[in-house]
């Protein structure tokens, strides 16, 4: 029989811990029982404000389906423990069952704390911890809007903290004006000094955040609904507001403990030995519930290595508390600003090393050991490029001018060049040190910064640590000889995205130009189609035009697909998989004329096969005539836009899919990119057109349509993550337009959009955020070149049959005209296909 | 006895096209400098007669510059001059006589391997 735990919480360290345990416990001997309150598996609070950023909430959840039906794990959601027995050894649930228990771990966190300010409790006040809390403040605040569509929703955060700025900024991705009101003279009084203080003060007015600092919140006023309509702060002062966000704090929910006689700190909170043990042997406590050495932790770093330690301990094991350092950054609100160690120099004979630039909005201190040598604490505000490279070398020798990490631009250079100790944690938030990413790379095989995510967990919390990550991953692979590949070949040294910026800059339209300006020799089958690729997105003319021609790929220079005895594949398009029934008629007329081999494809199209280069025009000139057009089979770009049926017939449908699905394949079709392009459109959430699959996957709602990005079928499936919602047609239109038009800019070669996104540097937020609110000002351009795109488009087949020398192209022979007779085929299923050439020839020198 | 293939500026540049010389099939590829060359037309590799498909370039190898022609079934490379696969040196093309006169591109016979 195995042994009971009982976890009461059901939060992100009692995931931890889950995790931890059944990792270890490869024998079986316990089994776990997790009470959660929250009606949900436990899910990263963390990220929580990206819930307004349109993310999906299911995102949030921690825990993979396997670690959940793990027949020892019990996970048992919107079930709270209401007591502890000790003595006999069982937990009494909101249910009213009783749960014996052979150890017991607390994991209840904290909840908001409230300050007694009268009206808090009033419609309009909220707090800012769960799921339902941001939940409850969108409704909200979407009624109020639309309540009142003239003017814009007027919102208040009380606490100008980390947490009160997130919640600023959440009001501002809601549409509402925020306010923030500070108690301190100070935003982030507990992380920030004055000069820092002042300069985040700027930077986030600047962001249209108002902020009150030294100012005292006395009550919040309610209208004759007995709603909060405006606050009164204790200088007499009022202001108009109709929703206020309470973030001043958190309070350990160590209620059950105190009910049950155990030890709680002076401030609150379970006290906790080294081992996470309570005063009871057979109770440990775990994360902010937990008092441990004196002081409770409101970080859920801190909080992994309890889960850590208490999973050890239950095994036999003897992990002791590490202690934790309160290094923080804010996430949101796009301001930079970090703090870690000790940022305020307390300690005796400290130095202080500050650079403030009040133009570039910068403000940056180093806090250094009385020799200048080793890093004791820092904070930086506009700038926390440093932070990543720096948190690791707290209490170590910079080894460097330490002016060198303030200076912009140099900061960067010169935390590349810092060598970092094995044990120097990196990543805070999964306790993960340089060492174990480089053991990731040269043990075990680990080739990819999603890799290394993947297998030590590194950057996957508050993602702060990845471009430190992501340097140290591609360091370990130089030095294991595994070249990093940026690139391209032995012609290029730039990437693709480098290539495309050089090329886009100097508009050189040659391959023979670039290559002279760009690189060396004559080029191969890697560059030149890339180069052809790229000029393509940059608007050049027919893909067979001059020059272009040479460089394709066999695939685009015969606007057709290889097949594998040498003859090719014809592909025409049928946007959203729409077809009449003499459209049919007709391509079944021209296959069978031809005799090629017919298919329906997997994209919702008609596939023939077996077309010799010199059948290929007169394929094409049938297919034209009828009012067909290539379907890019052939091409790095645009493929298909699947669909289902959707509203017009389909009796779930809340949106025309199709027509959106044609709209879409004749927007884009022709595009060239650094891979080809999936779309999908669902009338409904049923997901017909499984669009969670294709890069671009667009699912109706009744308000409009939700946008989904990165989905991937192939080697390495990947469902598309939410980009947006409730979009109307322009609006799901220009979204779109800039996802695509960014990922052609800044892609690798061969890279879909899903490698993409698990590749770029602050990956899908950093994305949406280009695409929805211009963060890098280049919204305008990447319109233009859409509309660019789509005024040249031109159908590739018909531009061929236009054009004599062109069309000279697809014979068989240069000195003749009879075609290639050495093609044998045999029928199969009523249908001819190749017979294959007596095995492979590998002619042998002597 | 050699074939005429057809003039020299209606060759693509820094691409092949696939002649008929004789019962076999060949791939001529018209460099930049106008050097002409003639392999094999089929891929060892498949056995289906594309190589005049496929795309023209260069590589280095010891120090020395290699022009090549790479498949486009499988994208083995092979050295123009030798016909030799870069990445298996024991499997090789074929490589054929190639002569100028005035501005006509003529093939003769297939060389011995050396
Ligand atoms: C014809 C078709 C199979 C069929 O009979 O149904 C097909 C055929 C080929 N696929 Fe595919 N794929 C076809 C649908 C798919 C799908 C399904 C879909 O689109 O819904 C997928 C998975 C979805 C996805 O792409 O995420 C698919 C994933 C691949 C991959 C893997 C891509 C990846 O990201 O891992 C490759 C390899 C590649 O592109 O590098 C590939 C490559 C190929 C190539 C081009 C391989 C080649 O170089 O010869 C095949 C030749 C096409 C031809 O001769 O016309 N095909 N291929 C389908 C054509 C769809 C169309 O109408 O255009
Ligand atoms: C918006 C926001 C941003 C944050 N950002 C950061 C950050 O950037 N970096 C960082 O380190 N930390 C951050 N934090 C703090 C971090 O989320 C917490 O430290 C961490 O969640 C603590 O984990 P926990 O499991 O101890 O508690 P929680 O995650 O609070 O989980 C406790 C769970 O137990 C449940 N529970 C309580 N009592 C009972 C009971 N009697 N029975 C059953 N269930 C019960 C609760 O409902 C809750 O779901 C942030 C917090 C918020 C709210
Ligand atoms: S996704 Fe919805 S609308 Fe489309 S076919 Fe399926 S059920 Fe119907
Ligand atoms: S430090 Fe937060 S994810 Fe690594």
């Amino acid at each position: 029989m195995s042994e009971r735990i009982v976890v009461v919480g059901g939060g992100m360290v009692a995931h931890r811990f889950v995790e931890a345990l059944r990792s270890r416990d490869a024998e079986g001997r316990f089994e776990v029982v997790v009470l959660a309150e929250e009606p949900r598996p436990p899910y990263d609070r963390v990220a929580l404000t990206t819930y307004f950023t349109g993310r999906d909430p299911q995102e949030l959840n921690l825990g993979q389906d396997e670690l959940w039906q793990d027949p020892l794990v019990r996970l048992r959601k919107g079930i709270a423990a209401t007591a502890i027995d000790r003595e006999a050894r069982t937990v009494a649930l909101s249910t009213g069952e009783r749960l014996s228990y052979d150890h017991l771990v607390l994991a209840t966190g904290s909840s908001a704390a409230v300050p007694p300010v009268e009206g808090s409790d009033l419609r309009g006040c909220f707090v800012y911890r769960t799921i339902d809390d941001v939940a409850d403040l969108r409704g909200y605040v979407e009624q109020l809007r639309s309540d009142h569509p003239d003017r814009p929703v007027r919102g208040t955060v009380v606490g100008g903290g980390l947490l009160g700025l997130e919640a600023a900024g959440a009001l501002q991705a809601l549409g509402a004006e925020s306010t923030v009101v500070e108690f301190a003279p100070r935003l982030m009084p507990l992380q920030v000094d004055e000069g820092g203080g002042e300069q985040l003060r700027r930077l986030i007015e600047d962001l249209g955040v108002r902020v009150l600092t030294g100012t005292a919140t006395a009550k919040v006023l309610a209208k004759r609904t007995g709603r909060a309509a405006a606050m009164r702060f204790a200088d007499g002062s009022s202001l108009d507001t109709e929703v206020v966000i309470f973030a001043t704090g958190v309070r350990p929910r160590d209620e059950l403990a105190r009910a049950a006689g155990l030890d709680v700190g002076e401030r609150g909170g379970v006290v906790v030995d080294e081992a996470c043990r309570t005063t009871d042997s057979a109770i440990s406590a775990i994360g902010e519930v937990a008092c441990i050495e004196g002081r409770v932790w409101g970080l859920v770093a801190p909080g992994y290595a309890m889960a850590e330690i208490t999973a050890d301990r239950l095994l036999g094991g003897s992990a002791t508390f590490p202690g934790a350092d309160s290094s923080t950054k804010l996430k949101l609100l796009g301001v930079d600003v970090a703090s870690f160690g000790d940022a305020f120099a307390t300690g005796e004979g400290t130095l202080e090393v500050a650079y403030a630039d009040a133009v570039a909005g910068v403000y940056k201190k180093l806090v250094l050991s009385d020799d200048a040598k080793t890093l004791l604490g820092g904070i930086l505000v506009g700038d926390a490029s440093a932070y990543a490279s720096l948190r690791p070398m707290l209490g170590r020798e910079l080894g460097c001018d330490p002016a060198a990490f303030l200076v912009p631009d140099v900061g960067d250079a010169a935390a590349a060049g810092i060598e970092l100790p094995d044990d120097a944690g990196v990543c805070s938030c999964n306790n993960v040190t340089a060492g174990q990413i480089r053991t990731a790379v040269s043990e075990e095989g680990c080739c990819s910064l999603a890799e290394v995510k993947g297998c030590t967990k590194a950057g996957t919390s508050c993602g702060s640590c990845l471009p430190l990550v992501k340097k140290l991953v591609e360091t370990e692979q130089e030095r294991a000889g595994i070249e990093v590949q940026r690139g391209l070949c032995e012609h290029f040294d730039l990437s693709r995205a480098e290539l495309f910026n050089a090329v886009q800059v100097t508009g050189l339209h040659t391959f023979s130009e670039i290559i002279a300006r760009h690189g060396r020799g004559h080029g191969c089958d890697i560059c030149k189609p890339v180069v052809a690729s790229i000029l393509a997105s940059l608007g050049n003319g027919h893909i067979l035009d001059g020059e272009q021609g040479g460089l394709q790929d066999t695939n685009d220079h015969m606007l057709a697909n290889l097949q594998k005895d040498g003859t090719y594949s014809v592909v025409p398009r049928i946007p959203g998989g729409e077809i009449t029934p003499d459209g049919l008629m007709t391509i079944g007329a021209i296959a069978k004329d031809f005799d090629l081999y017919t298919k329906i494809t997997g994209g919702q199209r008609i596939d023939l096969f077996g077309a010799r280069v010199d059948q290929l025009p007169a394929i094409w000139q049938r297919l034209v005539d009828a009012g067909f057009e290539s379907g890019h089979a052939y091409g790095k770009s645009l493929r298909t836009v699947k669909s289902c049926v959707g509203q017009t017939w389909c009796r779930y449908g809340v949106q025309d899919s199709v027509a959106m699905a044609i709209a879409l394949e004749l927007r884009y079709r022709g595009l060239r990119s650094p891979h080809k392009l999936k779309l999908g459109v669902s009338g409904c959430a049923r997901e017909c057109a499984e669009a969670r699959a294709k890069d671009v996957g667009v699912i109706a709602t009744e308000q409009g349509w939700n946008l989904y990005v990165g989905g991937n079928g192939g080697f390495t499936p990947r469902h598309a993550e939410l980009f947006a919602e409730d979009l109307d047609d322009a609006g799901l239109v220009r979204a779109i337009d800039r996802f695509l038009m960014y990922y052609i800019r800044t892609a690798d070669r061969l890279q879909r959009t899903a490698a993409w996104l698990e590749e770029i540097d602050g990956g899908l937020d950093h994305v949406r955020d280009v695409v929805l609110h211009d963060s890098l000002g280049v919204a305008d351009e990447l319109d233009a070149a859409m509309a660019d795109h789509i005024g040249g488009y031109q159908d590739e087949w018909r531009a061929v049959l236009e054009d004599p020398v062109k069309l000279a192209r697809f014979t068989a022979f240069v000195n003749d005209s009879s075609p290639d007779d050495s093609l044998q085929y045999v029928v199969e299923r009523g249908q001819r296909r190749p017979v294959m050439i007596a095995g492979p020839d590998l002619a042998v020198r002597p | 006895m050699w074939v005429t293939v057809a003039r020299l500026a209606d060759l693509p540049v820094e691409r092949a096209v696939a002649a008929r010389v004789g019962t076999d099939q060949v791939a001529v590829v018209r460099l930049s400098d106008d050097r002409v060359y003639a392999v094999g037309n089929r891929d060892p590799f498949s056995g289906a007669n594309v190589m005049a498909r496929g795309i023209v370039g260069s590589t280095v190898v010891d120090g020395t510059e290699r022009r090549t022609l790479a498949s486009p079934m499988y994208k083995q490379a092979f050295c123009l001059e030798t016909g030799d696969c870069l990445t298996e040196p024991s499997v090789n093309l074929g490589t054929w006589q190639v002569r100028l006169r005035e501005d006509v591109v003529e093939i003769g016979q297939r060389e011995e391997s050396v």
